[in-house]
């Protein structure tokens, strides 16, 4: 039994061919509704794809169902478009059988935190090697408009005309409570800013996760519109740059602490001494605060930092796993049939 | 120890015998009763065991909920099935004779730990007089043995609690059934000091236990004599001893091995199928992946996942499991990939009867999914038949680039059986057949890879995992353009796939052997047909009648979707077809709409195998009621039974017979 990781395709000799966007295109038509945030993810990855200097052979993008789903069907590469809610149990069948490949996993909001929300956290909790890009639209798109878990508090939709009674998740927060080893935000409306964290994400060994808040036009219009709008955007998001203190506003003028009780605020960066505002640290191993980042706006339509909250290093599962088999191997040599049958009392009939 | 010559009574030979080893579940019966079987299988024996123990991990001690038991049926013939009742009853406890003494024939013998015949353990067995004092086992031979105070005795100057040493007294049980039985204990002894090498006080107080045991047979003069039970005419060969569990694992990774593939294996703890997953994790030196997932929808999907990559996924799973299971397997069916799915059959609905045989969920393997989504299914028929059976649903899977059900169940998990080792020379390959490069020139020339470019032979698409440039594509579960792949809603071409969908899977009949038939000597008018674990309990009623001068023949079904290619001419040449099955009736309607074939259903579902007594009952009723109209007690489809006038039975939609 060989492993696949291994099997000679004859890739490995060969320099990887360098690409264009259209090379991870794939020629079907793009059925998203005109004006869909899903497109400018598309394009952000596909754009990315060449510049990441990979295999369209050795790529597999997975999905679940939702609109979000249909994006394997969009890229040249290796594709399955799943069941809902499963694409990480799928994907990390795959992913530990394979470490060779770069394994993509496109999700929405109802498909991961909803329906799939046991596959999620176990995914992340054992750090298997996928790049989990959950499309937030706080809303169920495909099945037309009826609220999600990230939906806030006494939302109205189809299925709840009276307002919602739910609490949403927040995605973040519930990733690193899994205790996810990358974790991060960006939206739909910064391409560069989409291209700058998948990058990362890809780049990061183990499991990735990115919200990407994305806007339907259709169902939940202009969602994010207060925080990601062009014009709100300085004042509304805020970045959060390794090594730096974080602090946001068209001047810079505000910023984040920690408060003695380990809970970080806003406060008026011109107030404070610099040294006093929070320097961020992805590399921290406690997911304490990055968790508290994570609950620093209460939705979209507060100051809510962007960028990457976490990415720290854990052993990854298929590795692991991969390692055991090796470890067995070299102890008691490859496996033969023939004496796995005589491993019990056996005797012989003359 | 072992070395009975010497004693004045020579052993008496027997040709069989059954016995029923039944304590607490914290005595220890299946340990013992296992070691007993391993001493008889190194004897030569012909055997076959039936474990039977509570869901319960240590129900309350002394009750007849906690009652645990393990019953070996050896023999110097070729036995099918564990025994219909136990010659010899070994009961530590009240509650373990009360509770397996109907299943006593008369004059069996029964050898009770009469220590543990006290008032409390009287009165938790709900026995208000001790039976062993008034007379109610006087259609018994009964041997009162001080089991528990001997054991505790040999133990005194080992420095072992007293407690502790109590703990030893299936060893002792077990000592004194193999001196009866002219067992060596020897290699019970060696395994003792391997098993607890690291526990040496209680590795010494099995070891005492044990020889107490043995010598108390030999000198306490309470038996007339032991008994011998000498080796059975076996084929020639190395045999192990292995339960269906073990078969089933051992068949994957010869799976993996005949086709070079890596195993891996997805599943979820559940009994009876844990133990599948046990096994396997230990043999990480074939390349096996085991992962045990977050719940049993996972299992299978991280199975087919790794399929998707070129993998063999198997998943395994019982009762709920396998409901769970059913959206990702209808996945499985529209990507067409290789999965093998392994249901452990268990009593049910819900969660049922977990550690009780039944086999009721043909139909849900044949139907449980939503749209037309057929899938083959294969059902080993004995303990270690499972190996072969598994053999050939992972080459179905691999050829055909579909999932496969595979139907065990709880007694075959279980139970054991002298198994002939093939040679692994003999064990069929199986030839992956990955796609190598594109399939498909479009009309401008370009070379493209085409998904669902179907082998014309077995309507089987190419298996493409990651890898291979040129070769990308898109899989999913909308349904899919003939050749391209692409997502198509179109109604004609729906049409068109469903029907190569089945069509693929109806075409395996012709790859697969002709009906298994015992057709027995003459013209048999009547048919016994089967599947599955019943195999054993029918060739023993099919042989008990026959040994009674009828003629009747024998048919069983290993592959259950689709039926062999020569079924329905089998079927056509009888009378009459009698199908038992521990279910209401599941195979006899498949085979009632398959070939408008008045299939006599003949059912039990009491979480037991069936006997070789009720099976040769109905084969005699059956052959009784020949020609004079219906059989008794099994009137005509549509209309009440008999024994039950006016009253409206739930019907199985066939003759409904119950066995004992």
């Amino acid at each position: 039994m060989t492993d696949l990781a291994d099997a000679p395709t004859g890739d490995q000799a060969v320099a990887v061919p360098l690409t264009t966007r259209k090379d991870w295109s794939s020629d079907q038509e793009v059925r998203w509704c005109p004006g869909c945030g899903d497109y400018s993810i598309l394009a952000a990855v596909q754009m990315l794809m060449p510049e990441l200097g990979v295999r369209r052979e050795r790529t597999v993008f997975l999905s679940g169902i939702g609109c979000a789903a249909r994006f394997p069907y969009y890229m040249n590469t290796y594709g399955l478009h799943s069941i809902h809610g499963r694409a990480p149990a799928i994907a990390t069948g795959l992913a530990a059988t394979r470490p060779d490949l770069d394994v993509w996993v496109v999700t929405g909001d109802g498909d991961s935190l909803s329906i799939g929300g046991n596959h999620l956290i176990h995914a992340l909790r054992r750090n298997i090697n996928i790049t989990i890009l959950l499309f937030n639209n706080q809303i169920y798109g495909l099945t037309k408009g009826q609220y999600s878990p990230t939906s806030e508090v006494h939302k109205v939709t189809k299925s709840t005309p009276f307002g919602s009674l739910e609490q949403p998740f927040n995605p973040l927060s519930l990733a690193l409570g899994a205790e996810a080893t990358f974790v991060a935000r960006t939206h739909d409306m910064d391409r560069k800013h989409m291209m700058e964290v998948f990058r990362r994400a890809h780049a990061h060994r183990g499991a990735s996760f990115v919200e990407i808040y994305q806007n339907c036009n259709v169902f939940n219009d202009g969602a994010f519109e207060a925080i990601t709008g062009k014009d709100q955007r300085a004042d509304m998001l805020i970045p959060l740059v390794h090594g730096a203190p974080i602090r946001f506003g068209t001047e810079g003028q505000r910023g984040v602490v920690m408060r003695t009780d380990g809970t970080v605020e806003i406060v008026d960066a011109t107030s404070v001494d610099e040294s006093e505002l929070l320097v961020h640290d992805e590399h921290r191993d406690n997911p304490g605060l990055a968790f508290q980042l994570s609950h620093l706006a209460a939705g979209p339509t507060e100051p809510t930092p962007v960028g990457i909250f976490r990415d720290v290093e854990r052993p990854e599962y298929g590795t692991e796993m991969r390692r055991q088999v090796d470890q067995v191997i070299e102890r008691r040599g490859p496996g033969d049939l023939h004496h796995l049958l005589r491993s019990g009392s056996s005797w012989t009939v003359e | 120890m072992s070395d009975t010559s010497s004693k004045e009574h020579p052993p008496q030979l027997l040709d069989r015998v059954v016995i029923r080893f039944a304590g607490d579940s914290g005595d220890g019966m299946q340990l013992a009763g296992d070691r007993f079987t391993t001493s008889s299988a190194l004897l030569g024996n012909d055997l076959a065991t039936f474990p039977d123990f509570p869901a319960e991990i240590r129900a309350p001690a002394g009750t007849l909920a906690g009652v645990s038991a393990f019953q070996v049926h050896i023999s110097d013939h070729d036995i099918s099935t564990p025994g219909d009742a136990p010659n010899v009853l070994v009961a530590m406890n009240p509650a373990a004779l009360r509770a397996n003494l109907d299943t006593l024939p008369p004059g069996a013998t029964i050898i009770v730990n009469v220590d543990a015949f006290e008032e409390r353990n009287l009165r938790k067995a709900g026995y208000e007089v001790n039976p062993l004092g008034d007379g109610s086992l006087s259609a018994y031979t009964v041997y009162e043995v001080p089991m528990t105070s001997i054991t505790t005795e040999v133990s005194k100057d080992a420095g072992v609690k007293p407690r502790d040493a109590e703990r030893s007294k299936n060893f002792f049980a077990l000592g004194l059934i193999s001196w009866l039985y002219t067992r060596p204990v020897e290699a019970t002894a060696a395994w003792v000091n391997e098993r607890y090498a690291d526990k040496p006080l209680v590795q010494e107080a099995n070891l005492r236990a044990l020889k107490a045991g043995f010598h108390f047979g030999e000198t306490a003069e309470l038996f007339e004599s032991s008994y011998e039970v000498r080796p059975a005419e076996l084929a020639p060969g190395e045999y192990v001893n292995i339960t269906g569990n073990t078969a089933t694992a051992w068949g994957l990774i010869a799976a993996a091995s005949r086709s070079g593939l890596p195993l891996f294996l997805g599943t979820y703890p559940i009994t009876p199928a844990s133990d599948i997953l046990h096994e396997l994790s230990k043999h990480k030196e074939f390349g096996v992946r085991t992962f045990q997932a977050e719940d049993e929808i996972a299992g299978i999907g991280a199975a087919l996942g790794a399929s998707f990559g070129g993998a063999l996924g198997v998943t395994t799973t019982s009762g709920p499991g396998i409901d769970l299971k059913a959206e990702m397997i209808g996945l499985a069916i529209n990507l067409e990939l290789p999965l093998l799915i392994i249901d452990v059959q268990r009593g049910g609905p819900s969660t049922g009867l977990p550690t009780k045989t039944e086999q009721a969920d043909l139909l849900h393997a044949m139907y449980g999914r939503h749209g037309e989504a057929p899938l083959p299914i294969v059902a080993p028929k004995t303990p270690s038949d499972c190996f072969a059976a598994t053999l050939e649903a992972a080459r179905l899977a691999v050829k055909y680039r579909t999932p496969v059900m595979l139907l065990s169940d709880g007694y075959l998990a279980n139970g054991t059986e002298p198994w002939r080792l093939p040679e692994i020379d003999e064990l069929p390959v199986i030839d992956p057949g990955f796609a190598t490069g594109t399939n498909h020139v479009d009309g401008d020339g370009v070379a493209a890879f085409w998904p669902y470019l179907r082998d014309p032979d077995t309507l089987a698409r190419p298996w493409a995992p990651p890898g291979l440039a040129g070769l990308e594509h898109r899989i999913g579960g909308l349904e899919k353009e003939d050749g391209t792949g692409n997502v198509n809603y179109d109604g004609a071409n729906h049409e068109r796939m469903t029907r190569l969908r089945a069509a693929k899977i109806a075409g395996i009949a012709n790859d697969i052997p002709p009906t298994e038939l015992d057709p027995g000597e003459g013209d048999a008018a009547i048919l016994v047909i089967g599947w599955g674990s019943t195999y054993g309990a029918i060739a023993a009623g099919v042989q008990r009648a026959r040994a009674r001068g009828h003629q009747v023949a024998h048919a069983h079904l290993d592959h259950l979707n689709p039926f062999p290619a020569d079924l329905g001419d089998v079927l056509s040449r009888y009378e009459k077809v009698l199908v038992p099955e521990v279910n209401l009736g599941q195979l006899s309607r498949l085979l009632r709409a398959e070939y408008l074939v008045d299939a006599i259903s003949f059912t039990q579902v009491k979480g037991v195998p069936f006997r070789a007594a009720s099976m040769e009952s109905a084969i005699l009723e059956l052959i009784n009621a020949r020609g004079v109209g219906p059989v008794p007690g099994g009137p005509s489809e549509g209309a009440p039974p008999a024994e039950h006038p006016g009253r409206t039975f739930p019907s199985n939609g066939s003759n409904g017979k119950v066995a004992d």
